[in-house]
């Protein structure tokens, strides 16, 4: 793919992206932060943000930030996920491998239930 | 870490941690040549020369919540396994380059792995950063910037669905192309 031709698709893909967000109504911003220090790397932590990423593709979640984080406090609990959904208090989940990020996707950032049997305590 | 790509991660996320406006991150396979080279620079808050000596020993880590940190030991004792060599230049307020090299066809030499998710991880998840990759294979070249793609989103963020699939097609894309040599 040559870079202009690239570049001119991101009009219209600006676009799509533009009115996919109008069609959806969401309940408040959702933030979902994965731990990718060396020891979240080297437990999956990059198959896992595959997987957050992959699914709001998927399934055409918009206005979910995403972010990453050096920060690791749990490292026998890793790859963690954090969830965070409009002004309620933060949820960590821990050992979150991609089937992990499903239940934790479809449950919590869609549905608004956490899934109880992932939480890890602070 | 099994593949480079790992290690790449985990490099840029020690120069996404020193605050890094800039990151560049090179990858040239040359066949000819027999080496493998990587190099991670960045514009980020840079270490002192003492800092700079432990930097490769594993019983060093900057960080306070735990005691060794193993990220850039691991990945110099992996390409000197394989006739190659890991190098830092650093100065404080400049930045930290970071030099890698593996004997390309060396049996022990870990693959580079999936380099695309790697990348499309770290400019969705940092779009306060100005990434620029480059992999080469031989003569056959892709570049990633993200500051023109951020522009002409004008503010749609990276992890809207149908940005996200753009990413993932230009990434898969660009990176197939250089590995395969098909347009």
């Amino acid at each position: 793919m040559d870079k202009i031709k690239s570049l001119e698709d991101l009009k219209r893909i600006r676009e799509e992206a533009l009115k996919q967000k109008s069609a959806k109504s969401t309940a408040g911003q959702i933030q979902i932060i994965v731990g990718m220090g060396t020891v979240g790397i080297a437990a999956g932590a990059r198959e896992t943000m595959k997987a957050i990423l992959d699914f709001i593709e998927k399934e055409k979640l918009t206005d979910i930030v995403v972010r990453q984080t050096g920060y690791a406090k749990w490292d026998s609990f890793e790859p963690i996920v954090q969830v965070v959904i409009g002004d309620q208090p933060m949820v960590t989940y821990g050992k979150v491998n991609s089937d992990a990020v499903t239940r934790i996707m479809e449950s919590h950032v869609v549905g608004g239930k956490i899934v109880d049997d992932l939480v890890i305590e602070d | 870490m099994r593949e480079l790509a790992l290690h790449i991660t985990d490099l840029v996320e020690n120069s996404i941690a020193a605050k890094s406006q800039n990151i560049h991150i090179v990858i040239r396979e040359d066949n000819t040549a027999n080496h493998l080279r990587l190099l991670v620079s960045d514009d980020g808050s840079g270490m002192t020369e003492e800092v700079l000596e432990r930097i490769t020993d594993p019983f060093y880590t900057s960080r306070t919540t735990r005691k060794v940190g193993l990220g850039i030991p691991l990945l110099k004792a992996a390409a000197e396994a394989c006739n190659g060599f890991l190098t830092v230049e650093s100065s404080p307020g400049k930045g930290t380059k970071v030099s890698v090299e593996f004997q390309q066809d060396h049996i022990d030499r870990m693959p580079l792995g999936d380099i695309a998710t790697t990348i499309r991880n770290l400019i969705v998840c940092s779009p306060e950063v100005h990434f620029k990759f480059e992999y080469s294979v031989d003569d056959r070249q892709f570049i990633f910037d993200n500051q023109p793609i951020l522009q002409e989103l004008d503010g749609v963020s990276l992890t809207e669905p149908a940005v996200l699939a753009y990413l993932k097609t230009v990434i898969n894309n660009g990176i197939a192309e250089v590995q395969t040599g098909n347009n």
